[in-house]
């Protein structure tokens, strides 16, 4: 059945919530001003409540089942990380309060800092960036104005690889970049020989993906970064897929300059069905000065009896401000929580446990799908989701069968450098018995794809809605629904 | 701390690999970087962090603590409990974008109304799915109109009266852009309330014109005027609206605004020391295939019934790559939803009385505080909604000191961004305070005077 949208719901004249009287004299809003109309629904609470609760039933989730999405680290949130967020002491804190009665505040976000610089191997971290590629946009920025404060304004090419998220390109042209697509090598590296050739004056950097988006370790990283940085560019390491490298490698240890995080990935914030996110963004520390702010530091050293005193500063040659405020703190609060309760061992852990179930994922399917690069991979591999023995079937029909055998699909086509890509990231929080599961289905597909054929083109069945029309919702664009005159 | 795995399981699971030990899986990092010591503190039991946190948080005093006249683009509201029992869901907030949209109707449909409440909210005709908060927003707008004009136009004039963080935001991301100008906000007009010297700048080489509604003071402005000339010009006008205002006062599309952003945080938002929050993006129709951002589209499935996708994503960046309007990917879904539950809750009736109630709070106040000897309105002759700008008989930052002694968040101290009202402070009130609170405020405040 299809549920009713709140417009539809409303009964003119139904009451709902109540604020109090006005317990001041009141007077009247200036004519000119006034509003003559709005329509908002009119609706009890329980019809709210039942509405969304309905509609909330619609939606896949973490809490529900199990998400292969590649490059999107979709691993289990906890749950204290919700509650700690909405403590009242935090979560009832004004942003311009003044800072000596905001300290647990400004401590929480400096521990951040100092945590994250640790992880990555970076200088110094802000955490103003509201998402990955908020993040991105800030190391876009920061080279920017690096070349433009050395007088290398010819530098203006960004060098990206064709395995690179849509968002790197899509961050470099938005800062005013040239942007130049590098292939891949056989191996699924960055291709050395047609780097060097790149490695020119007008090189501004390169954006970097390591795991790159094939969920391969770049064998030449050393010698990509050195070749990069004596031709005078920057290495912007694109941090969608830390979660293999934690406690593994600090990307700022391999000459990484600038990285952004990704909170919600990495760090197991919560996705919210598309954000908020946060994408602190690291830097070496040549770069430090180009961050944008307000970033914490300590003003007032501590001592045994008190602690430090915490407040804002902005850098020197700051690219400026990104958003207001300091970034999404509830977000930064929830990360604090996550690797406070993980410390160095179980950094390490998560790495070592989403390396663990990618290759043993990949061992297990790799029978059924053809594998591009046979390789050990990192927390997440690739595959076609187009066999050999099935030609009229898709990644995309494969992606939609899955859900009726009650898992989300993988990344479909992305990587562009493979065909009919199927990317698989399972996350350390998965079980092997949910991997085994999984990996069940997509050999019950496979079959499926070779015998029936037509089965898997109109999969799925089992879903709220099958498969919608999106050449309808693109060409006749409803944008919001029905709402009554007055 | 949550991998589940048993010991007999990592022992077949490396079997199933064919590698000895976990570490072989790493061999290709390069072994003088692999495996760092990382200097964290040892792990904590959630019951110990959760300890740690109530610790943490009590070095805070909240709004709760104080009774708060704090705002400045950030506004303490009442969230009726039904908001966060709703974004508690995991259904919510544990689902990834809905690029699904079989699996993904509960997020898509929660968008559309959202995008459907945006549009009759700010009278515009299209809203997108939401953007990192107002500020982004407004730059946003500033990207939309230099890509409208195909970057041939080169000025995006901004009043001085708009929120000197978006304005700041603004700026940072027009410097990439070749030869872009941010103006307007650099005019030092005495007054902050003749538009005469702001008007005179639009021409025929800006692209983009941005006010507040209200203002950064709280001043409720008929933009009518400037709408013309801008349109006269052929620039483009954006509003940024603060949402409560729009409960009662008419919205920028009756103003004939090409776009209209605000932040969504009183929309049922916690203040959360700065965010997350919502930026509110709408627009006329015209613009929609330069809007940046994700959007819902209504459609139906294979057996005809209703459904909702993610609709023109060929302007995106995942398609376009490097050709996209934007690089925005994430954005603020869960917060979407938040003000979503919050307008279907307080509903036509609920939102304008809270709307009501801050106007004539906020009225009341100001009459309380300008009666005080030394204190007065800056601008007396001005309409505003629930934030006005008092002059102070002392600097602004030693009469806070004052009032926080007594458990009150005085108002912003304008000096900060505006060297030409010092001594001038932007008070805001809310549904939150009681004519009670008022008077006792105006009762510490008269005590400064006659210290």
């Amino acid at each position: 059945m299809t549920e009713p949208t709140i417009y539809e719901l409303s009964q003119p004249d139904r009451k709902g919530f109540q604020f109090p009287k006005a317990d001041v004299p009141t007077t009247t809003v200036p004519a000119d001003f006034v509003r003559e109309e709005l329509q908002l629904p009119e609706l009890s609470e329980l019809d709210v409540i039942r509405h969304f609760t309905n509609i909330s039933k619609l939606n896949y989730s973490i809490d529900g089942g199990y998400y292969p999405l590649g490059s999107c680290t979709m691993k289990y949130n906890p749950k204290i990380n919700e509650e700690a967020a909405r403590l009242s002491g935090l979560a009832n804190t004004h942003p311009l309060q003044p800072i000596e009665t905001v300290q647990g505040n400004l401590y929480i976000m400096y521990q951040l800092q100092e945590w994250l610089q640790e992880i990555s191997g970076f200088y110094r971290v802000s955490l103003t960036p509201a998402a990955g590629a908020h993040g991105e946009l800030v190391g876009a920025m920061i080279i920017k104005k690096f070349h433009l404060v050395n007088n290398d304004e010819k530098r203006v090419k960004i060098l990206i690889p064709d395995s690179a998220h849509g968002t790197n390109p899509a961050t470099s042209s938005m800062s005013g970049f040239e942007v130049k697509s590098l292939p891949s090598d056989e191996r699924g590296n960055v291709d050395l020989e047609l780097l060097k050739a790149e490695c020119d004056e007008t090189l501004a950097g390169l954006m970097l993906t390591n795991p790159n988006t094939l969920g391969l370790f770049d064998e030449n990283v050393v010698d990509v970064i050195q070749m990069v940085h004596e031709a005078g560019g920057l290495v912007y390491g694109d941090g969608a897929n830390l979660n293999a490298l934690l406690g593994i490698l600090r990307p700022g240890d391999v000459g990484f300059d600038i990285m952004h995080f990704n909170l919600h990935k990495t760090f197991s914030t919560p996705h919210g069905g598309g954000g908020p996110g946060s994408g602190p963004v690291g830097v070496s520390e040549a770069l430090a000065e180009y961050l944008p702010g307000p970033i914490v530091t300590i003003i007032e050293e501590g001592d045994d009896d008190n602690p430090p005193f915490f407040g804002f500063y902005y850098p020197e040659n700051s690219i400026g401000r990104m958003k207001a405020f300091y970034g999404h703190f509830g977000v930064l609060v929830r990360a604090f929580t996550y690797i406070a309760m993980h410390g160095p061992e179980g950094m390490r852990d998560i790495a070592e446990k989403a390396v663990l179930n990618a290759n043993y994922l990949m061992k297990k399917v790799q029978d059924d799908y053809p594998l591009p690069y046979d390789r050990t991979c990192m927390h997440e591999f690739v595959v076609e989701g187009h066999l050999p023995d099935a030609p009229d079937v898709h990644a995309l029909d494969i992606s939609k069968r899955l859900m009726d055998y009650g898992f989300h699909p993988p990344t479909n086509y992305f990587p562009l450098i493979v065909p009919e890509a199927l990317m698989i990231e399972p996350t350390e929080t998965e079980s092997k018995q949910t991997l085994d599961a999984f990996a069940k289905a997509l050999k019950a597909i496979a079959k499926e794809a070779r015998e029936q054929p037509d089965l898997l083109h109109n999969a799925p069945f089992s879903t709220p809605v099958r498969r919608c029309d999106e050449v309808k919702a693109a060409r006749d664009l409803v944008l919001c629904c029905w709402i009554p005159e007055e | 701390m949550f991998t589940p795995h048993t010991p007999q399981e990592i022992e077949e699971m490396l079997k199933v690999i064919g590698v000895d030990s976990v570490e072989d899986l790493f061999a290709k990092v390069p072994e003088k970087y692999r495996f760092p010591d990382l200097d964290l503190p040892e792990a904590m039991t959630e019951m110990e962090i959760a300890q740690e946190l109530n610790e943490i948080s009590s070095a805070n005093a909240t709004t709760d603590d104080f009774i708060s006249f704090l705002g400045a683009g950030a506004y303490r509201h009442y969230i009726p409990a039904a908001v966060d029992m709703i974004l508690r869901r995991g259904e919510f907030y544990t689902a990834y974008t809905p690029y699904q949209p079989e699996v993904s109707q509960g997020t898509l449909q929660a968008i559309f109304e959202f995008q459907s409440l945006m549009t009759e909210l700010t009278g515009m005709d299209v809203s997108n799915a939401s953007h990192y908060d107002g500020a982004t927003a407004a730059a946003e707008a500033a990207n939309l109109a230099y890509h409208f004009f195909r970057g041939k136009r080169k000025k995006i004039l901004v009043s001085r009266s708009v929120n000197p963080q978006y304005r700041e935001t603004i700026r940072t991301y027009m410097q990439g852009l070749e030869n872009v100008k941010v103006l307007g906000d650099d005019i030092n007009d005495e007054k902050l309330s003749e538009l005469e010297a702001f008007l005179a700048q639009i021409d025929n080489d800006t692209a983009l014109v941005v006010v507040q509604y209200p203002d950064f003071f709280g001043r409720i402005i008929d933009y009518t005027k400037l709408v013309e000339i801008a349109h006269t010009q052929g620039a483009l006008v954006a509003f940024a609206f603060n949402p409560t205002a729009l409960g009662i006062l008419k919205p920028p599309g009756e103003f004939d605004a090409d776009i209209a952003v605000g932040d969504g945080q009183p929309l049922g938002i916690p203040l959360s020391f700065g965010g997350p929050y919502l930026g509110i993006f709408t627009i006329k129709d015209k613009f929609v295939r330069k809007l940046a951002g994700r959007l819902v589209g209504e459609t139906v499935d294979t057996e005809g019934k209703r459904a909702y996708v993610l609709t023109l994503t060929a302007r995106e960046q995942h398609i376009r790559r490097e050709k996209s309007t934007s690089n925005i990917c994430t954005n603020q879904g869960l917060m979407a939803l938040a003000a979503t539950v919050y307008l279907s809750v307080l509903g036509k009736n609920g939102f304008k009385q809270v709307s009501n109630l801050c106007y004539q709070k906020a009225h009341y106040a100001a009459e309380q505080i300008s009666a005080l000897e030394g204190f007065e309105l800056a601008f007396p002759d001005q309409a505003f909604f629930h934030e006005f700008v008092i002059k102070t008989p002392q600097p602004v930052n030693e009469i806070n000191l004052h009032l926080q002694d007594h458990w009150f968040l005085g108002g912003y101290d304008l000096a900060h961004d505006y060297p030409e009202l010092e001594n001038h402070m932007l008070i805001a009130v809310t549904e939150m305070i009681s004519k009670q609170d008022i008077d006792d405020f105006v009762a510490v405040l008269a005590e400064v005077t006659n210290d």
